[in-house]
């Protein structure tokens, strides 16, 4: 959910954009990072645990943690929190290490 | 590979009054490196009156200290403060390696300031790697920075100021706040945060502790449990609460991968956070060609941080530059306003931490440290 009326802040945002997450169309704009993105949409488990599958969110949404790696564009292990979305960018979830050689 | 004079890892206020000064002092090739696309580190998502004890912030927004320093650096364009670069290593021929708009770079510096920052501690409970269990920092930075709220009912663990700020700044936000449960008998952060917290009605729960997050795909409820005075968990006290997002504020430490590379001498001291590079009073570390400053010498706050930045600068400054008298001159002003700002009771845990800090004296174990270079 996106924060409407603040008592300090106030968010410009500009135009929509959309951008895919596992094959759907979610919405976001310009300047959010694309786990911040896919909160506001409600999606909050990101990725999984390698060895138990266990379900995985962001923890620090810095770039220090890697809890938050996902496929971008083809580009495995992207740290998510702080990526920002663009128009037409692909998200899916990772699925084992990723493989760095099938980017081109 | 390019060369300069200094290299400033990380565009905080420790980095960004580091680049500053050393320019103000009369270095000329500055690099100022920072892995966001914004500079301002922390700040930026400080929307709260500052809290510093000093006259120079006290009662100023941290996103306006920010700003303040972004406008200072862009009349300064002879600094290359580049953002979106991440320091990757820092290798053993004092290279440091980073990469900036997708490609590899290397440094050689004369000097290095290391002003990473920190990262945020985390706590051992069942279930705690549960998507909806962040740090406060995290929280912060999804609800100020982009304006998204971390989900609608939350648990804040720790009651210093991180946590008090962040629960207020929940409520802010439109969030329901159930409880601040702190595990120690005393609120940690100052009484004007701590009862802005209660006049919204929400309880601070002094001797609590969380025991178990529940969920299948994301939290859905949180146990909490009463701790007696030594600490123990008192049987029969355990409350379900219903909540999707746990907010944990229990501390940072400083963020040293870089000065654990470049075989800075570490220690580990519990008042500053955790494992430390060892330094001397100039913020020199073990190896003499990088300095430390900020939150990745030792948790403290901003000012402490800019000033740090400024006596790291000042330091590096001295290395490279013919002798003058001018430099000391800053160098002990820069320190008298550092030993200003911790006196008193309030800082008394950091000045026992940096003794403990300053060339080992009684610090904890280097468990770092390995042997390439004596
Ligand atoms: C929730 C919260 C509330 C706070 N409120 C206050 C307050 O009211 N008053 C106060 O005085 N202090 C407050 N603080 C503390 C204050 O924010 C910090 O002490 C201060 O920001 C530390 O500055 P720094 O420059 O050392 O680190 P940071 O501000 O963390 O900056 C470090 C920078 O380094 C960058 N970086 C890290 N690694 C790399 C790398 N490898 N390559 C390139 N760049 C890198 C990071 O992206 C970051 O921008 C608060 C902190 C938090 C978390
Ligand atoms: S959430 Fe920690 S790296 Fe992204």
């Amino acid at each position: 959910m996106r924060i409407k009326d603040h008592p300090i802040l106030e968010f410009k945002r500009g135009e929509k954009i959309t951008f895919s997450y596992n094959g759907k169309k979610i919405s976001a704009y310009p300047g959010e990072t694309i786990a911040s993105a896919l909160h506001a949409a409600g999606i909050r488990k990101l990725t999984h645990s390698q060895k138990h599958q266990r379900p995985r969110g962001f923890f620090c949404a810095i770039g220090n943690c890697s809890s938050c790696l996902m496929v971008v564009d083809g580009e495995p292990n992207v740290k998510t929190c702080v990526v920002e979305v663009q128009e037409d960018m692909v998200v899916e979830e990772q699925q084992g290490k990723g493989d760095l050689s099938a980017k081109v | 590979m390019q060369k300069c004079e200094l290299a400033i890892v990380g565009g905080g206020p420790a980095g960004l009054a580091a680049a500053l000064k050393a320019r103000e002092v009369g270095l000329e090739e500055i690099y100022l490196l920072e892995r966001d696309n914004f500079l301002g580190g922390q700040l930026v998502k400080q929307t709260h009156q500052f809290f510093g004890s000093h006259k120079q912030f006290a009662g100023i927004r941290g996103i306006d200290i920010a700003e303040k320093f972004k406008d200072k650096l862009e009349d300064r364009p002879e600094i290359k403060a580049l953002k979106g670069a991440v320091a990757q290593g820092y290798y053993e021929d004092d290279v440091l390696g980073y990469s900036y708009r997708d490609k590899f770079f290397k440094l050689k510096p004369e000097k290095t300031i290391l002003a990473t920052g920190a990262s945020e501690k985390m706590l051992s409970f069942p279930n705690n790697d549960l998507p909806g269990i962040y740090g406060a920092g995290a929280v912060q930075t999804l609800m100020n920075q982009y304006g998204i709220v971390p989900g609608e009912k939350i648990l804040m663990i720790g009651a210093g100021n991180i946590g008090l700020i962040v629960a207020y700044q929940l409520l802010q936000a439109g969030i329901e706040v159930k409880a601040v449960i702190e595990a120690t008998g005393r609120i940690g952060g100052y009484a004007v945060h701590a009862s802005k917290i209660r006049r919204a009605g929400i309880p601070i729960l002094t001797y609590h502790t969380i025991k178990e997050a529940r969920g299948n795909e994301e939290v859905e409820a949180v146990v909490i449990q009463q701790l007696d005075e030594d600490w123990q968990t008192v049987p029969g006290t355990e409350q379900e609460m219903a909540v999707d997002t746990i907010c944990l504020a229990v501390g940072l430490t400083p963020k040293v991968d870089l000065a654990i590379q470049a075989n800075c001498q570490m220690a580990y001291v519990a008042e500053l956070g955790g494992d430390v590079p060892v330094r001397d009073k100039n913020l020199q570390t073990s190896n003499p060609r990088v300095y430390i400053a900020g939150d990745s010498a030792g948790i403290e706050e901003a000012t402490a941080a800019i000033l740090e930045g400024e006596l790291a600068a000042a330091g590096a400054a001295a290395d490279i530059l013919p002798e003058g008298s001018a430099i000391d001159r800053e160098r002990a002003e820069i320190k008298e306003k550092l030993a200003d700002l911790r006196r008193g009771p309030v800082g008394e845990h950091i000045r026992r931490g940096l003794t403990r800090a300053r060339r080992n004296q009684n610090a904890g174990r280097d468990r770092y440290t390995r042997s390439w270079k004596s």
